[in-house]
């Protein structure tokens, strides 16, 4: 237990002096949350648009302002053809174009249906589409509108409820959500992050000539794997707290299931990602090494723990992968708590697939670990 | 009893050999002197005693403990310095000390006695809040001793403790070891001076990883099959070509300074008679010129 608290000790020692290396352990998942979160946000708005309005009457103008009012579209180009249309969507300076036809009030006030024109530059496919739905939805709903208006200047009693006005606040086909990506992104932070610490913790040793010290004491091998896992979980928490926070402040992630919960598998998931980077750092001899392996780690974390692509589409090989990933088990378990609020009686799968993980990791970095220079 | 004991212990690294079958016997409470130039196997030889690296063939004990069965038994026997700095340099003097005393498992009173004394022992009370990254060579080697002994080890690796040490730093430490030895402690200690090395109670002398010469260092330069006399020259290469173009017997011969050293058998003494020499006790370093050279003409490489 003395040599545990003396290793424990010395670690924190270290972590505090080297103020640098804290300060990016805490700071990085603000900012890689942040610009991910961001980045990945799929809600498109504000496209810049340019409008041929060639009825100009109070019905086209009223068109216009739906689309203004959605926040999709800013109109900032009047045009006046159709080549002027065509250019300036050409040039990119604008990506979206409204044409509006010459007898579009005659026609409402006949009730023959109107043809209003959209054209959507589709290179930015994630913007188009989330032009096109809008101009659907804003379509719809003025036609049930001007409906509306019709049955009742025909007398008839104005209806109960009457249509929603309110546009979707956000389009998302491929239910892709800032929801949805700050779980995962908090995983990946913490993984990159864990594994990348303590992967270096022994090499960092070995490389400095510390461990040569260190292995001439009767420090036991799990002793130093403890020493250099417990300081970490702290850190980890502090991560995975800063990361919440800044979910749930700037994405308004819903916290649906119990934070208690969150936080005893988010431990879990922290001790599986420390395990893995100490077997990291007991097999490599160089900081370098050590750092490429872990690498060689994120990207499938990445790729085929469901972060970025659905597990379901993927080749069997490559979904087999991913369970060898804390990762993927880490995922369903955020996702499970905070977007539908289960409990631990939906999640044993995963924890038991982690403690796996993390007795597998610690058995072979103990066994692999010599207490030995070379 | 013996601290230390090995028979043909022997490590290579891919197809060289650095330590090559070397039978050492070390005696408890003695304080052994272990030279050689650079790269002849000397860290090698205390790494594998300390359980760093395994022997490639032969056997050893420490304390009467296999190296190759017992080596994590015998961790608790041993203080080692490293040849290089091995401690944390983010860590103070004072954080150091309580680190390993942590790791000798120490009790808390104890470890602050301990620690204490350390500090007044190799006069680092003063900086014992300086981070060891700041500390001068000579505080480095003093605290990295204090750190070795701490737990009062009944044998002692030091691998080349006083180099890049100052003179007082230097003394200081031999007085502490001389203490330890008094004390009981074995000293197994790795050096380039050869003044230090008379201070032993026993000398080994490895080349090229083979234990050339093993004994007292009274018993070493009587061994020499001679007596060395010095001749004052001015120019002692025209002299040494001219003594050789006589062809007097001579078992050795080189010049020192501003003079010839000639180690001769004492019944062909007569022959230097008409030069104005002097006889001259042998030192370490002309028995140790001897063997190397001796060991050349037996076992060319
Ligand atoms: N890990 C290693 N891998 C390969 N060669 C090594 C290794 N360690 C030592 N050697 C080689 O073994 C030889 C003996 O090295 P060792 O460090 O024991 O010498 P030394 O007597 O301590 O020298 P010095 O006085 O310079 O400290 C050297 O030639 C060295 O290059
Ligand atoms: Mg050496």
């Amino acid at each position: 237990m003395r040599r545990l608290r003396a290793l424990l000790l010395k670690e924190f020692i270290q972590m505090k002096r080297d103020r640098l290396t804290f300060a990016m352990m805490v700071g990085l998942p603000i900012i890689q949350l942040l610009v991910f979160g961001f980045a990945i946000n799929t809600d498109v708005k504000h496209l810049s648009t340019v409008v041929f309005d060639q009825s100009l009457q109070q019905e086209s103008r009223d068109l216009l302002g739906a689309f203004t009012a959605s926040e999709y579209f800013d109109i900032k180009y009047t045009a006046r053809s159709y080549q002027e249309v065509a250019d300036i969507i050409e040039q990119g300076k604008a990506k979206v174009g409204i044409i509006i036809p010459p007898d579009f009030s005659d026609s409402i006030k006949h009730s023959r249906s109107a043809a209003v024109q959209v054209i959507v530059d589709a290179s930015d496919s994630m913007a188009a589409s989330s032009a096109i739905s809008t101009a659907q939805l804003i379509g719809q709903l003025k036609s049930e509108e001007i409906l509306v208006k019709k049955l009742q200047a025909a007398g008839a009693q104005k209806p109960a409820r009457p249509y929603d006005i309110r546009i979707r606040p956000w389009y998302n086909p491929d239910l892709v959500s800032a929801f949805y990506m700050v779980p995962g992104i908090l995983g990946i932070i913490l993984t990159m992050t864990m594994v990348m610490i303590t992967s270096m913790a022994i090499v960092r040793e070995r490389e400095r000539g510390t461990l040569e010290q260190l292995i001439v004491t009767p420090l036991k091998s799990y002793e130093l794997m403890l020493g250099k896992i417990i300081p970490y979980i702290f850190v980890g928490y502090i991560q995975a707290t800063l990361a919440l926070a800044v979910g749930i402040v700037v994405f308004d992630l819903p916290m649906q299931g119990s934070l208690a919960l969150l936080y005893g598998l988010t431990t879990l998931f922290i001790v599986a990602s420390l395990a893995l980077g100490i077997l990291i750092s007991t097999v490599t001899r160089t900081q370098m090494q050590a750092m490429q392996l872990s690498f060689f780690i994120f990207l499938p974390s990445i790729l085929l723990s469901g972060f970025m692509f659905p597990r379901e589409a993927m080749p069997d090989f490559f979904r087999m992968i991913g369970y060898l990933l804390p990762l993927t088990y880490y995922l369903e378990i955020m996702r499970g708590i905070v977007l539908k609020g289960v409990g631990v009686s939906f999640l044993w799968t995963q924890i038991l697939a982690l403690c796996v993980f993390i007795t597998v990791m610690l058995t072979v970095s103990i066994l692999k670990f010599q207490k030995r220079l070379v | 009893m013996l601290a230390v004991e090995t028979s043909d212990l022997t490590r290579k690294f891919g197809e060289f050999t650095a330590v090559n079958k070397l039978n050492l016997a070390i005696r408890r409470g003695s304080i052994y002197g272990f030279l050689g130039p650079n790269g002849s196997g000397k860290s090698t030889t205390i790494r594998m005693l300390c359980g760093l690296l395994k022997p490639t063939a032969g056997t050893g004990t420490v304390m009467g403990l296999d190296i190759g069965q017992d080596s994590e038994q015998i961790k608790s026997q041993i203080g080692y310095m490293s040849q290089k700095f091995s401690l944390y340099d983010d860590l103070t003097v004072s954080e150091n000390l309580a680190f390993y005393a942590g790791m000798y498992d120490l009790p808390a009173d104890a470890a602050r006695r301990k620690i204490q004394e350390m500090l007044e022992l190799a006069h680092l009370a003063d900086s014992k809040n300086e981070l060891a990254a700041n500390l001068s060579g000579g505080y480095k080697q003093r605290l990295a001793l204090g750190c070795a002994i701490l737990h009062k080890p009944p044998i002692l690796f030091l691998d080349e403790p006083t180099g890049g040490v100052d003179p007082k730093s230097r003394r200081m430490f031999w007085d502490i070891i001389y203490a330890l030895a008094d004390a009981g402690s074995t000293v197994m200690v790795t050096t380039h001076f050869m003044d230090e090395a008379e201070h032993c109670d026993a000398i080994g002398f490895i080349y090229e990883g083979n234990l050339i010469a093993d004994d007292s260092p009274h018993k070493l330069k009587m061994s020499l099959p001679g007596i060395f006399i010095t001749i004052p020259a001015d120019n002692p290469m025209e002299l040494m070509q001219q003594l050789a173009e006589e062809r007097l017997p001579a078992l050795d011969i080189y010049p020192h300074g501003a003079s010839v050293r000639i180690l001769t058998e004492e019944k062909t003494l007569g022959y230097y008679r008409r030069f104005a020499y002097q006889i001259t006790s042998p030192s370490l370093e002309d028995v140790f010129v001897y063997y190397v050279k001796n060991r050349r003409q037996e076992a060319p490489r």
